[in-house]
């Protein structure tokens, strides 16, 4: 009849992948046999895919799929979480996060991230962004470096007369384009995004997702997000998980107007079940 | 198994208004294949009351169409559908579009049919009746591949029309002969023609449908040649 | 009843919508509550109304600062209070000097650097248990411990019971306060900031020292300037290490033998005097109490100000 699908890998099949895989990008990011878990809860459970340079890619599903887990095992930062355990291989540039010589500080280093709720830190605005370039030994102009981290976050503007006030006398919507700006500072490659505009009015949204587009070109963009409009308007590439899954991974236009199998179509339409 | 995957949405609203959509189709549907089947049979049984009949159905055809636009627009506003349900959605639109245009063909059918009236006969019908049902097949078929969300019977209507097309074009060259054989012919030639025509223009629609429908089903178009590998010719029930 | 439901004149909604019955049991929970705070500011004012009237004869006679600087004497009518006080004072030098970066970097590691093993849970509990130790224990232990080590150092007929052992005793009895006090302030401060620092790529000593430190600074303060306020007050351990003498005079000594010798601290000076029989003592004693009182009102007033600053400046 209809449906032709039995099993295989969902996110491997030629032709339907992520665009980076047919477009011939090069893939920045390759996660093999991701797994996490929290003492004996398996958390993520075999994650198979790539992430493409200069692209955004978006991870969509319900909560505690296991979205914003394999968001931070791209940098780490599930170290600072005692009990977690990351099985597999998170390849980047070629070279395995994980691996033994690996210092997960260097790590960061190069890439930023930008949390659910607005984190700047208690300082001024100005020291907001320089720290990270502080403490990483930059050298050059801070003035500048600062200017420019704030210009790309869409900020400058609104803060250039009072960088030395407060980070918390701005609004939540400035607070997090702030904490962009700091995450850009250092100049990554990279910038993970942890449902960003969660917490935010519509307006603060619109105007990050456009921030988002904009950065588009210069950074590997990804973004986790449980609302699936955002995805389907930010992203170039869709991964949706379930229970600790990879379901379906493939571009985004592909995923919301003919996912290929059941249970994505179900989550993304909203029938859950 | 059904584009929305047998599982219902999490808002009831939602799933009611999507069967509205489906009943407002069919309705639409059986209306102007009604009209259709009855226009034609005006034609064989020289009815002009019943052509007027069916010219007056032509309005709530084209309410039922305005109806299915107006739902569906509010459903893309408010419900932001995606994956089956958008395709669903956006095939509604074009199917009651192309059946509307179905409607206004019966309509234009039976103008012809109160003209031809008002003179004699000009020969028993023999290729009109196979065309008209034929094409009445296709439409149904069309439909049903609606519902049941049947992709080869959707292929199957597509590939039916060039059956359509031979027969109107059979019936051109046979009513050729007779408008070179008495200059008295022409009219009423000249207005089978038109009939004809429009019969295959509204299997040209019914054909629409189908492929609406494949889309709707697979979320894309087949290749060409998919829809124009030969059958063997069916015997018309 | 649905207000809806029925037709609602105005008359029925403003007769429904008042109070139907009285709430006993929320009168009777606020009166309680309300009394217990009545008995408790009375016990203090008590307290309070008998020290200082009891202190009045001796402000008739002298100012406070005459008070604080008069030396010890056997005589009530020139007797002061400033070897206690001078003591008093070295001892909590003493005390910050050992509890403050010893107990502040125990918990800094504690909380930040070690991994929750099953040993560093079970060093927890013991510094918890270890706070809530009688101070007299503390005693026992100072004595045991440096009364006989700084036997040799210290001066003539003393045998170790100098300030240095008092200070030593009570920093020790002060440390487990600091570490649990700073704990809680860096438990305290919230895991996005330090999450956010690690996310440009800082160490964690930088993290600490850089967001966690500034961050848990006030709490920090609040903690060990309160231990110092708990250390001022202990009597018993004091009595163990020596600081027993009702009059010795410092006068000429320098402030090395002042060290090495004998010694004396306020609420020391408190048990001394109540054992005297004049009738005068009983005067100089509230007095002392009140003095007393103003300093710990002082070490407190302190912290709150470095808290309030601290807050205000990040």
């Amino acid at each position: 009849m209809t449906r032709s699908l039995g099993g295989g890998d969902p996110a491997r099949m030629p032709g339907v992948g992520p665009r980076s895989e047919r477009s011939g990008v090069a893939a920045l990011f390759e996660l093999e046999g991701l797994s996490v878990e929290y003492g004996s809860f398996r958390a993520v459970d075999g994650i198979d895919l790539s992430i493409g340079s200069n692209e955004i890619t978006a991870f969509i599903g319900p909560s505690g799929c296991g979205k914003t887990t394999v968001l931070r095992c791209l940098n780490r930062m599930n170290d600072l979480i005692p009990s977690a355990r990351v099985l597999g291989a998170v390849r980047y540039h070629g070279v395995d996060l994980y691996g033994p010589q690996i210092d997960p500080v260097e790590v960061r280093r190069r890439m930023g991230m930008v949390f659910q709720k607005p984190n700047p830190f208690p300082k001024s605005i100005y020291d907001n962004v320089a720290f990270g370039p502080r403490v990483t030994g930059f050298g050059g102009n801070l003035d500048e470096l600062v200017e420019q981290s704030l210009h790309r976050a869409a900020l400058w503007d609104e803060v250039k007369d009072k960088l030395h006030q407060s980070a918390y006398a701005l609004s939540g919507g400035q607070q997090q384009r702030l904490c962009i700006a700091r995450a850009i500072a250092s100049d990554p490659d990279v910038l993970l995004m942890d449902e960003p505009c969660s917490a935010l009015d519509p307006i603060a949204t619109a105007r990050i997702e456009e921030l988002i587009a904009r950065l588009r070109g210069h950074f590997t963009i990804v973004i986790v997000t449980h609302n699936m409009q955002q995805a389907a308007r930010v992203s170039d590439n869709t991964a949706f998980m379930y229970l600790g899954r990879l379901i379906e991974y493939g571009g985004t236009n592909e995923i919301f107007v003919n996912p290929r199998l059941p249970r994505t179509s179900d989550y993304i339409t909203g029938r859950f079940g | 198994m059904s584009i929305a995957g047998g599982k219902t949405h999490t808002s009831s609203d939602f799933e009611k208004e999507l069967a509205e959509l489906r009943r407002m189709i069919l309705e639409l549907g059986a209306k102007v294949e009604l009209m259709t089947a009855k226009g034609m049979e005006s034609l064989f049984k020289r009815d002009s009351s019943l052509a007027e009949r069916v010219m007056s159905w032509d309005d709530e055809a084209d309410a039922l169409n305005a109806g299915i636009n107006d739902l569906c627009l509010r459903m893309m506003a408010l419900r932001q559908p995606t994956a089956g349900d958008l395709r669903l959605i956006l095939a509604g639109v074009k199917v009651a579009s192309s059946l509307e245009r179905i409607g206004d063909l019966a309509v234009n059918i039976t103008e012809r049919v109160l003209e031809l009236n008002e003179e004699a006969p000009l020969k028993p019908y023999v290729e009109l009746p196979r065309m008209s049902e034929a094409t009445r097949l296709m439409l149904r078929e069309s439909l049903d591949s609606f519902v049941k969300e049947d992709a080869d019977l959707a292929i199957k209507v597509v590939r039916s029309d060039d059956e359509v097309d031979t027969m109107n074009q059979q019936l051109l060259r046979e009513l050729l002969t007779y408008m070179m054989e008495d200059a008295r012919n022409i009219g009423r030639c000249q207005r089978l023609i038109f009939v004809s025509k429009y019969l295959e223009r509204i299997a040209d629609h019914a054909s629409g449908v189908a492929k609406t429908v494949y889309f709707m089903i697979r979320g894309g178009f087949p290749p060409k040649r998919a829809w124009k590998k030969q059958l063997p010719p069916k015997r018309l029930a | 009843m649905n207000l809806a439901a029925i037709s609602a004149s105005p008359e029925t909604v403003s007769r429904l919508l008042r109070r139907r019955k009285r709430d006993l049991r929320g009168t009777l929970f606020t009166v309680v509550l309300f009394g217990s705070l009545i008995v408790a500011m009375a016990i203090l004012a008590t307290l309070l109304f008998t020290v200082i009237s009891g202190s009045l004869p001796t402000w008739r006679d002298r100012s406070l600062t005459g008070f604080v600087t008069a030396q010890m004497s056997a005589d009530p009518h020139v007797a002061g209070i400033w070897q206690a006080f001078y003591g008093s004072l070295l001892l909590m030098v003493f005390t910050a000097a050992i509890a403050f970066p010893l107990g502040i970097a125990a918990a800094i590691y504690l909380e930040e650097y070690a991994a929750d093993t099953r040993l560093t849970r079970l060093i927890n509990a013991n510094i918890r248990n270890l706070a809530g130790v009688p101070s007299i224990v503390y005693g026992l232990l100072g004595l045991a411990l440096f009364v006989k080590l700084l036997g040799g150092i210290t001066g003539p007929d003393v045998e170790g019971r100098s300030v240095i052992a008092g200070g030593l005793t009570l920093g020790l009895l002060a440390l487990p306060i600091v570490i649990i006090t700073t704990a809680e302030a860096l438990r305290a401060v919230p895991i996005a900031l330090r999450e956010a620092a690690y996310g440009v790529g800082a160490t964690q000593w930088q993290v600490i020292r850089h967001h966690v430190l500034p961050v848990g600074a006030p709490g920090i303060f609040t903690g060990t300037i309160l231990s110092l306020g708990r250390a001022f007050g202990e009597a018993a351990p004091l009595l163990l290490v020596g600081g027993i003498t009702t009059f010795f005079s410092v006068g000429d000594a320098s402030f090395l033998e002042s060290l090495q010798g004998r010694f004396s601290a306020m609420p020391v000076l408190v048990f001394s005097w109540s054992r005297l029989p004049q009738e005068e003592f009983r005067a100089l004693t509230a007095a002392l109490i009140v003095v007393m009182l103003l300093v710990l009102l002082l070490i407190n007033g302190t912290a709150i100000y470095l808290r309030n600053r601290f807050e205000k400046g990040t």
